[in-house]
């Protein structure tokens, strides 16, 4: 069974605000009855402040969905549309002090849910854009769709690409049989693992035809690299920064979500790839911690 | 409040004379039966007392015809694995769509070695088609693997005749018995079956122990080389106490058969009506007339399963469900989808699975408890309004998805 929190489970239990809302003006049907979970939200919005005075649901779904549709009504009760529009699916599941990475579609149902009732309200047509598939990596929660759609748009070659893109396959490596059939099916054919240019020796005892860098140009080299590289991080609400350069190593400073996240060491990973690439030299990129100890 | 255990074709509890005949071979007895002295042959002579045991219930002309092994999956992926090794000009494997994953996942992996798997459909009653069977039987078939029993919904498929069928073409036959084991009469010899899994932990041994029949004179190619154990057909040392454990259970296994097809299946029987008498909306899957004593599949429509098991948890009764949500994957059961029950009826099954443990008393505590559960859950259902589905409950709730 799964491990679900004391919240959850008591959300379950004696789920809130269940059952049908007879003078709702605002409802959104969300969900998948293939996929065994969908819900009816049903919002009574005040006309002159659009503060949700009422909020009520009907689940067909597991525990969590159950749980998590009690969770959401409770959440924005009280607020505006405006206000209610900014709660997240993470929002939800931190309500409940969590759920289970196959279950936290359940809170994401519950977030587009809400989305619907409110453009029903308003009169808006709502048009979903949301897809999931097969649960592939169990450690962060990413689906077949997810990884997909990325190795699409990227043109992703190798499983370490999609780990320092979807943070997929970046922890227990269970997935990566998964995630390899994947990149086949994508591709339509497995690439090896790319040979970093810096693995010949020779390039790092300045190979010729290839300049050596002054000192200034390295730096605004991987100053540059570095710029490239942030956007993707800001994505997952993390980001990086140079700190120092010593030789071949260089030390950067990750913030934000990167910060002490499981991924810190794969985010390393792949921005240590990136600068060894354009460097055309291997180098090492460590935590800023590293610096400290040194 | 004593707990009731109705998941019984998931796992079973050891009998509490495999335990105590499994027990000296953890401490006095634990040699290795491969030694010359007296530690190893007392365990030898053991193993081999409980492979006569095993024979015994499968009704098998020959003790070297029983391999010991790990698990029920072993057994099915050495007796597939096997076929076409040793038949390397022949790559069809003949399956059925509702099959245990140990075959199914195994299938699927194998087509990307280029094999070609055929999955048998059945009807909504989970019944297969023995014409399309014999229009796919021909010399490019190195396997055909049926179960005997469905592990959801306990449907019975006719494997002495289906292997008939393949003998018949010189095409080898193997079928997944670990839900059979025990609660069917079984005479391998009077069968043209070839190779037959069975599982310990399903008939009150412990897990970690299976068993592949293989028929003498059946080409055969190990999965696991390395040992003279098993005849050369599993390597690895002896788990010895496992297995005496399991001959102890075939033993048991064998005097409980009757009580299992009258007194078990008399529980199952009243356990259905019960519940079908106390809750609307609801019908039992897979093949009524022919099926294990021992299995209720039971689909109520417009709940989802998990949320049932929870409920029914908390008052201490074990069941499952055919339901998504409670193996990670998002749709509901392939065997039941296989049979075409809809969407809204199979997220909403749930299997009861009886042993020789279970009481009349038990039974009617879990009838009493089930009703009550499945209208919590209704009164939340968007499909569902008062004591009655709405009017047409799939055109009402039309959800939005992607």
């Amino acid at each position: 069974m799964w491990d679900y929190s004391d919240k959850v489970r008591e959300h379950f239990f004696n789920p809130r605000n269940s059952g049908p809302l007879d003078d709702a003006n605002g409802i959104g049907d969300f969900g998948s009855i293939k996929c065994g979970d969908a819900l009816r939200l049903m919002l009574r919005v005040n006309p002159e402040t659009e503060v949700i005075d009422d909020a009520r649901f009907q689940t067909f779904g597991c525990g969590s969905a159950i749980a998590s549709s009690s969770a959401l009504t409770e959440i924005i009760k009280g607020k505006t549309l405006d206000e209610a529009l900014q709660v997240s699916n993470q929002d939800i599941a931190n309500y409940l002090d969590g759920l289970p990475p196959e279950k936290m579609h359940c809170s994401v149902m519950g977030r587009e849910a809400l989305q619907a009732a409110v453009a029903d309200y308003r009169g808006e047509s709502w048009k979903d854009d949301h897809e999931e598939g097969e649960l592939v990596c169990k450690c962060f929660a990413i689906d077949t769709v997810m990884i997909e759609d990325t190795v699409r748009t990227n043109s992703l070659r190798t499983i370490e690409e999609v780990a320092n893109y979807t943070k997929a396959g970046g922890g227990c490596s269970a997935c990566h049989e998964k995630i390899e059939d994947i990149l086949l099916a994508v591709n339509g054919r497995l690439y090896a693992k790319e040979v970093k240019p810096t693995q010949a020796p020779a390039a790092t005892n300045g190979a010729p035809g290839k300049p050596k860098l002054t000192n200034y140009q390295r730096i605004r080299k991987i100053e540059e690299t570095l710029e490239a590289i942030r956007p993707l991080l800001q994505r997952d609400h993390g980001d990086v920064t140079l700190v120092e350069v010593d030789g071949r190593n260089i030390y950067v400073e990750l913030t934000g979500a990167c910060q002490g996240c499981a991924m810190q060491a794969a985010a390393l990973g792949g921005v240590q790839q990136k600068l060894s690439e354009t460097l055309g030299e291997l180098v090492q990129v460590l935590p800023v911690a590293a610096l400290v100890r040194a | 409040m004593q707990p009731i255990y109705m998941d019984n074709n998931a796992t079973t509890a050891c009998d509490p004379a495999v335990v105590a005949a499994m027990l000296p071979f953890f401490t006095e007895q634990f040699g290795n039966a491969s030694s010359i002295h007296s530690f190893g042959s007392r365990v030898g002579k053991a193993i081999k007392e409980a492979r006569v045991q095993v024979q015994s219930l499968l009704g098998a002309a020959h003790d070297s015809e029983i391999v010991f092994n790990s698990c029920g999956t072993e057994s099915d992926a050495t007796a597939i694995l096997s076929a076409l090794k040793a038949n390397p000009e022949r790559r069809t494997v003949i399956t059925t769509a509702v099959e245990h994953p140990a075959i199914l996942s195994l299938c699927q992996w194998l087509e990307k070695e280029d094999c070609v798997v055929h999955r048998l459909r059945v009807d909504r009653q989970g019944r297969l088609d023995l014409d399309e069977y014999a229009s796919l039987l021909n010399d490019r078939v190195a396997i055909v693997s049926a179960m005997w029993a469905n592990n959801e919904t306990g449907t019975l498929f006719p494997v002495e005749e289906m292997a008939e069928m393949a003998h018949a073409q010189g095409i080898l036959f193997h079928t997944d018995a670990v839900q059979a084991v025990g609660k069917v009469a079984i005479d391998l010899k009077k069968t043209k079956i070839d190779m037959l899994s069975l599982s310990g932990h399903k008939l009150h041994a412990p897990k970690g122990i299976g068993v592949l029949y293989v028929r003498r004179n059946t080409r055969f190619r190990p999965l696991l080389r390395g040992g003279h154990q098993e005849r050369g057909r599993r390597a690895g040392t002896e788990n010895s106490a496992s297995i005496v454990g399991l001959g102890v259970a075939c033993e048991l296994a064998q005097q409980y058969m009757t009580e299992e097809n009258t007194t078990v299946k008399r529980l199952r029987d009243r356990l259905e009506r019960g519940i079908l008498g106390s809750v609307r909306n609801a019908f039992v899957n897979g093949d009524t007339l022919y099926r294990l004593p021992n299995t209720a599949s039971i689909a109520f429509e417009y709940v989802e399963g998990e949320g049932i098991l929870l409920l029914l948890n908390q008052q201490g009764i074990a069941a499952s469900s055919g339901s998504a949500c409670t193996s990670g994957s998002l749709e509901p059961s392939h065997v039941l989808r296989a049979m075409a029950i809809p969407y809204t009826a199979a997220h909403g099954t749930i299997r009861f699975s009886l042993s020789r443990y279970n009481t009349a008393e038990e039974v009617d505590r879990v009838i009493a408890a089930v009703s009550p559960v499945i209208a919590k859950l209704r009164q939340l259902s968007p499909y569902w309004s008062g004591d009655a589905p709405l009017a047409h409950p799939e055109e009402a709730f039309q959800p939005d998805y992607a």
